[in-house]
């Protein structure tokens, strides 16, 4: 079988439709909302500031904590009952490690970075859609960083290397599918996250990783503009 | 709160003006879009100020409640997520946010614009459940008058799936809305000192002393009411609330497309 061509006409290796901006809810220290297709991420960071309960306190450096949750009416299926579900819970977790590499938390003992990450609209991607969002969130909250963090997912449909992988290319029938949602630091050229479900070679993991750190420097660069434009429309008024 | 600042807020309301200058019976800027979650069967994002939120309204199918066989049924649920507020926690929701989702819920049930009759598919075996998710995106004062805006707003976009051989089919939206008889809508009117105001941001919400949502009709019927606040209301008090809170209805009634 060969997977002749994707749904909405998109090149292999092209990522769906990307908006990006920065400062968007008013009460958080920082804030971003990054869309990806239909997939729509807001995330707000607040901190850092302290943290209770004060057993979690570490006295040597601050912490990141990270929650990812989906609304209620963000899946195309049925409601999605809130208070979050296992799969919310692990995406918390690898969400929070995919950022923290980026971060230097030694100047705020006893205290709390929250990232706080929800999706109004999913249509796949969405942990890598949320970790884009928090990035910049985390810079826009004046953090202090080495680099920003760009995720996206790549993957094989059938005999294709695929980046950004839709719903329907997940769920793809006539072949084997891999669904691997990675994040780098563009500027180390290192990678954060990385998880993987469904079957590949290694020759064909490593040629997929190549192509999702392309797609991961171009999101870096919207990124760095969302954050740059939040300034300019300041200086504007 | 500061003391300072309370009592900065109420002479600020004795001359009839407010932190932002604007006049007591004033809203801030509204701006009301629907049909923003392609997810939901309806959806609304109401910003009031800077206060934004976003209401989806997603349908379910179920068995009636025995009590009512022939009848379906909406539900309205809230979460002050902590995105949008520093003072907001995780967790299940707390009495605020079950107040503001009952709130919203009565305003709707309670005007009888829906006919729950008509969301029944087999009496006794198969009704349509609304259910109303009222999320907070950033919190700058007066969530209920938001969310009960973007609430009627979403249901009166919504679109019912398919449904066939007991089966929805969220893919498949067809043309069949809900029948709305009138639009609810609620107005929260807050009482300082003597004075009266409406659409408070955070600031005056924490100096309050007493608030009353009042939800009316477009014939200025009143069809649910919630006092809140530390302090009491005279009937007098509540008579002139409810003035404000219905003529104030007029004004967001015609937001509401």
């Amino acid at each position: 079988m060969v997977y002749k061509e994707r749904r909405d006409k998109r090149k292999f290796d092209e990522p769906r439709k990307i908006e990006a901006k920065v400062g968007i809810i008013p009460n958080a220290d920082g804030s971003a909302y990054f869309k990806i297709g239909n997939t729509w991420a807001y995330a707000s960071v607040y901190g850092p500031r302290n943290l209770h309960p004060k057993f979690l306190q570490d006295p040597s450096k601050g912490i990141l904590r990270c929650n990812y949750n989906m609304m209620p009416f963000s899946s195309s299926g049925e409601r999605v009952r809130p208070g979050g579900s296992r799969r919310s819970k692990e995406i918390s977790l690898v969400t929070q490690k995919a950022l923290l590499p980026v971060l230097d938390l030694n100047e705020y003992p006893n205290s709390v970075v929250d990232v706080f990450i929800e999706l109004p609209q999913t249509e796949a991607g969405s942990r890598c859609a949320g970790i884009c969002a928090a990035s910049m969130a985390l810079a826009d909250a004046g953090l202090a960083m080495k680099d920003l963090v760009a995720a996206v997912s790549v993957g094989r449909v059938d005999d294709k290397l695929v980046v950004d992988l839709d719903y329907q290319e997940e769920d793809y029938e006539d072949g084997p599918v891999a669904d691997i949602p990675i994040a780098m630091m563009p500027n180390h050229d290192e990678i954060t996250l990385l998880q993987m479900d469904g079957l590949i070679s290694k020759d064909d993991l490593k040629k997929v990783l190549e192509m999702g750190k392309k797609v991961c420097k171009d999101i870096y660069e919207m990124q760095k503009k969302a954050l740059k434009d939040k300034y300019k429309t300041e200086v504007k008024k | 709160m500061s003391n300072i600042l309370r009592e900065h807020i109420i002479k600020l309301f004795e001359a009839n003006t407010r932190l932002d200058g604007r006049e007591l019976d004033e809203y801030r800027k509204i701006s009301l879009d629907v049909d923003v979650i392609n997810t939901a069967e309806g959806s609304a994002r109401v910003l009031l100020g800077e206060t934004d939120v976003i209401v989806g309204v997603k349908v379910e199918v179920m068995e009636p409640y025995p009590d009512t066989p022939d009848q379906g049924s909406i539900m309205v649920g809230a979460e002050l997520l902590p995105l949008s507020n520093p003072d907001f926690e995780l967790g299940p929701p707390g009495q605020e946010a079950i107040e503001l989702a009952r709130i919203v819920d009565r305003g709707i049930r309670e005007s009888k614009c829906l006919d729950f009759k008509k969301l029944c598919i087999k009496e006794g075996e198969k009704v349509w459940m609304i259910i109303i998710d009222i999320v907070t995106i950033n919190d700058a004062g007066n969530l209920p008058d938001a969310s009960a805006l973007a609430a009627i707003a979403a249901l009166k976009n919504m679109k019912f799936p398919e449904y066939k051989d007991d089966k929805i089919d969220y893919k498949k939206k067809t043309s069949k809305g809900l029948d709305l008889k009138d639009i609810p809508l609620s107005v929260t009117v807050i009482k300082i000192g003597d004075k009266f105001i409406v659409d408070p941001d955070s600031d005056e919400e924490k100096a309050i002393d007493a608030r009353l949502t009042v939800a009316s009709l477009s014939d200025g019927t009143l069809c649910a009411m919630q006092k809140g606040g530390d302090y009491p209301l005279t009937a007098e008090d509540v008579s002139k609330m409810v003035d404000i809170g219905v003529e104030k209805g007029k004004e967001l009634r015609k937001l509401v497309k």
